[in-house]
């Protein structure tokens, strides 16, 4: 009997290829043309051109598009995406286990101020060599705990990990404001402010063109690591089982609070390095008010590539690409940077319709009464599949 | 039973070439059905032989790609659940749609309220039909007791009560009997039976043969959205049906052989269990099985069985008591130390604790397994070892599947359990913990999995088996335990034991014990 067939066509694997982009494909066509029409329509606001000007969108697309298609744009838009893809890994290894992680903001404070208190501890008397690998790991670990938090207060009392993290975010945002205006405070300076980073041997070294930091990479590399991680080790198979079915992992023996707390670790981990490399590789100084939004992001960037580890790096280098040329738009075509941001939330809500559509019809789809031709969440998991092989 | 039926009057349903198409599938291909006043009609299949599609397309669930409905010799076109309804269709669900908290009165007229003036419900009027209604088919009924205090075949009168009450000329009924006890689907047979007399027509769902021979005055058969056959009663068999269903001949009994009964493997001594709300389901229970023997435990579902099991497999601590497996005490072990010990266990909700849907088969399949040799070294997955074991059980236990990456999800029931028997089955036991293994399932797949089961048995495993299918327990047991508000009540001969003994201590736990004297001495004159 042979009913197995291993190897599928070319035909086959092209064609799953392109369900899987289709939908994160379609939220971003969709989002372009929205956003088009916006333009169009508050085009009379902008210098030079008249109300419903249909050459406005086309002017501001054409600079955005131009102004990522140089050497600098690239570097700009891979400068750009390095937290996007470092964070958009945590929060979708949360997604993998189940988990909604929207602490990403305070992790990524927390990894600032973990970089930040090695560079301003060691970084006068050690080297960059030593500094740099401790100041990015002190940013991951410390941006692990605010995500071992909610994830223990998950485990242990079954408190939503959406309401403890955003809870936590509002915590971390003073505890950094605090560790600003206190122990990082640079002695004698007029106000509050931390040590630049250049000064303490702690700056990520420039690889590419003019700004193009060392962070890069290390986003580029934990891309395939994280990938490993969810599909070729066991502990990858807990995470994703646990998240799931987590009745089943129970039975398959696997500890499911354990994985709730180390996912969110991990999850707090990657987050907490977007913001070490972000602080060390771009900014290089924290004042009061030092923010982000890059933990929100992260969550567009994790459901536009249905956390699949490769999906976020691509999902990343196009929101980065929208960031860099952003600017070039709002120069060249009058058209505000901010456009940008209303692009991301309207790709984010196209995205979040059809997460929502998918599990109701999830959720329908176990009465047995109605009949559902097929189930819509499966297409995923096939396609999961075939992505570890 | 034959009843004198008049074919020269149009029929009151006729469904004529109904043709529905999903993609990549046809669940109903040119489907003729005609059902006659006062008719009986049963309709048998295999999961997925598109009786349920064909039922939806009746009920407006679903609309036809071809084909035309006639109610009375009139076309009709039924485009929504309401409007079947108004046309005196009504669908009795194997989950009823009852509202636990409201009284049977209220369930009844829910939605089909009697409005003395627009405003108020006119109750006088509500309670003097449902009355009338009781009546006259002989429901014995309280109108205002609760439904959460109901029975499942009190609740399931309700629903047909709710049909009546709606005036419905065509009920359609889903699997009727498979939550049921023998003695209450005697009772619904004969309250099915009024209704014909009645001159109402009755859709009959099953796929249990002996219930459609006894009940139906005619059958049609469907098999991959066709219809293959149609019998009268009175003119075929159980083998014949069971052909026409499955498209080849089956062994409809399982051949469980004669067990050699070794020394005792599993000891459960005064177990105790709680449930979720720490209620004290079984408040102590204490059996024994031996090597190469199956132990069914009968029970109607919710009397404990679900919780003892989990108990021994270790999904749930248990409150007190002692587990012994082959001599070592493996009191409150997790699941994985259970399976480690030897433990294979098909759950009853295969996927909530079974299955990971969304996984390639090939996860499955090594779901309590995966971190072991040769499936991991350390922390790294295997994938080739994991594969190809895989591909060799998917052959071994015909688990019909494109191939090992699929997901488990587009598999049908009967391949998805099958799967699960591959993973539990496929190493040597000591303990087999089985949980309804064949619910919902085709007779294929359940003639494959019983003979699975016997071999392990036959290779030394103690096998525990739990059932509401009490055919399933008569069938398969060397002894059967019948479990009564988590206790076990009776242990009986699996060979000598009587289907209305058994169906009695499942019903009154063992309480009205002349009624099972009586039963048995019944039984006894019969033989």
């Amino acid at each position: 009997m042979s009913h197995l067939r291993s190897q599928r066509t070319a035909g086959e694997a092209i064609g799953s290829s392109l369900k899987l982009l289709a939908e994160p494909a379609a939220a971003f066509a969709l989002a372009l043309l929205v956003g088009g029409i916006g333009i169009l329509l508050f085009s009379g606001l902008v210098p030079g051109h008249k109300p419903f000007d249909i050459g406005l969108p086309i002017d501001a697309y054409a600079a955005l598009i131009g102004g990522v298609a140089s050497f600098d744009g690239l570097t700009a838009t891979l400068v750009y995406a390095t937290p996007l893809v470092l964070a958009g890994l945590g929060v979708a290894v949360g997604f993998k286990a189940g988990l909604f992680n929207i602490g990403g903001r305070g992790q990524f404070l927390m990894g600032a101020v973990g970089a930040m208190a090695v560079a301003t501890a060691i970084g006068a008397q050690a080297g960059a060599w030593v500094t740099i690998p401790l100041a990015l790991l002190a940013g991951g670990l410390l941006g692990g705990v605010a995500g071992f938090v909610p994830g223990l207060l998950k485990a242990t009392s079954g408190a939503h990990e959406v309401v403890t993290t955003i809870m936590l975010n509002y915590i971390l945002v003073f505890v950094t404001y605090w560790a600003i205006s206190g122990p990082l405070a640079l002695p004698r300076a007029p106000q509050p402010i931390t040590a630049d980073t250049g000064n303490l041997h702690a700056s990520l070294p420039i690889l590419i063109g003019r700004d193009g930091n060392l962070g890069i990479f290390i986003a580029l590399a934990a891309v395939p690591i994280m990938w490993f991680l969810l599909y070729r080790t066991t502990i990858g198979f807990e995470i994703r089982a646990a998240g799931a079915n987590p009745d089943a992992a129970r039975y398959g023996g696997m500890k499911t609070r354990q994985l709730i707390v180390m996912t969110m670790s991990l999850a707090g981990f990657m987050c907490g390095l977007a913001g070490a490399v972000t602080l060390l590789g771009v900014v290089h100084q924290m004042a009061p008010g030092y923010d982000t939004t890059i933990g929100f992001d992260a969550i567009t960037v994790a459901l536009l590539a249905r956390s699949n580890p490769i999906g976020v790096c691509f999902a990343g280098l196009l929101l980065g690409a929208m960031r860099a040329g952003a600017q070039v738009m709002q120069i060249r075509a009058g058209v505000p940077a901010e456009l940008v941001d209303a692009l991301q939330a309207i790709i984010l809500l196209f995205l979040v319709i059809n997460v929502l559509r998918r599990f109701l019809a999830r959720r329908s789809g176990r009465r047995p009464s109605l009949p559902v031709p097929a189930l819509p969440g499966t297409v995923d998991a096939t396609l999961d599949a075939e992505a570890a092989q | 039973m034959t009843r004198d039926l008049t074919p020269a009057t149009p029929p009151a349903l006729e469904m004529r070439g109904i043709t529905k198409r999903y993609p990549g599938v046809i669940a109903n291909d040119h489907i003729d059905l005609d059902v006659r006043r006062g008719e009986i009609h049963a309709l048998l299949g295999e999961n997925g032989a598109g009786k349920t599609t064909l039922m939806n397309v009746l009920y407006g669930l679903a609309r036809p790609d071809e084909g035309q409905i006639l109610l009375d010799g009139k076309p009709v076109t039924i485009a929504s659940p309401a409007d079947a309804i108004a046309r005196g269709i009504t669908m009795v669900h194997q989950h009823f749609m009852l509202v636990p908290v409201l009284t049977v009165a209220d369930n009844v007229i829910l939605g089909a309220e009697t409005m003395s003036n627009r405003v108020f419900v006119d109750r006088r009027e509500a309670n003097r039909r449902i009355a009338e209604l009781a009546a006259r088919f002989g429901f014995e009924l309280d109108p205002e007791a609760k439904v959460a205090s109901l029975s499942v075949g009190q609740q399931q009168r309700v629903e047909i009560l709710k049909a009546l009450y709606r005036d419905a000329q065509i009920l359609v009924l889903d699997e009727p009997t498979a939550v049921l006890t023998p003695q209450e689907t005697e009772e619904v047979f004969a309250l099915l039976r009024r209704l014909a007399d009645d001159g109402r027509s009755i859709i009959f769902i099953s796929h249990k043969l002996y219930e459609v021979l006894e009940v139906a005055d005619r059958i049609t058969v469907i098999r991959r959205g066709r219809v293959i056959g149609e019998r009268l009663p009175s003119a075929t068999t159980e083998g014949e049906l069971a052909e026409l269903m499955v498209g080849r001949a089956v062994e409809l009994t399982a051949d469980r052989g004669v067990s050699h009964v070794a020394e005792p493997m599993l000891l459960v001594e005064k177990l105790r269990v709680t449930d979720d709300r720490r209620h004290e389901v079984v408040p102590e229970a204490t059996f024994q099985i031996h090597a190469g023997e199956i132990l069914g435990i009968a029970g109607v579902a919710g009397n404990g069985q679900d919780e003892l099991v989990e108990a021994i497999i270790g999904l749930r601590k248990p409150g007190g008591g002692k587990v012994t497996l082959g001599g070592r005490d493996v009191t409150g072990f997790s699941p994985r130390r259970m399976n480690e010990a030897g433990t294979g266990y098909v759950p009853g909700d295969r996927h909530r604790f079974g299955l990971i849907l969304q996984f390639p088969i090939y996860d499955n399949l090594v779901l309590t397994s995966y971190y072991r040799r040769p499936f991991a070294r350390g922390i790294l997955r295997n994938d080739r070892a994991i594969q190809s074991s895989a591909a060799e059980q998917v052959d071994k236990y015909d688990i019909r599947t494109p191939g090992v990456g699929a997901a488990t999800a587009t598999l049908s029931g009967g391949n998805q359990q099958k799967v699960i028997v591959a993973r539990e089955f496929d190493r040597p036991l000591k303990l087999l913990v089985l949980d309804q293994p064949t619910r919902g399932l085709d007779v294929g797949s359940i003639e494959f999995i019983h003979r699975q089961i016997i071999a392990k048995r036959d290779a030394g495993t103690a096998v525990l088996l739990v059932s509401a299918e009490l055919d399933e327990v008569m069938e398969m047991s060397d002894r059967i335990a019948v479990m009564y508000r988590g206790r076990i009540v009776a242990e009986l001969d699996g060979r000598t034991a009587s289907k209305s003994e058994v169906g009695l201590y499942m019903a009154t736990g063992g309480h009205d014990s002349e009624a099972v004297a009586a039963s048995a001495a019944d039984e006894g004159k019969k033989a």
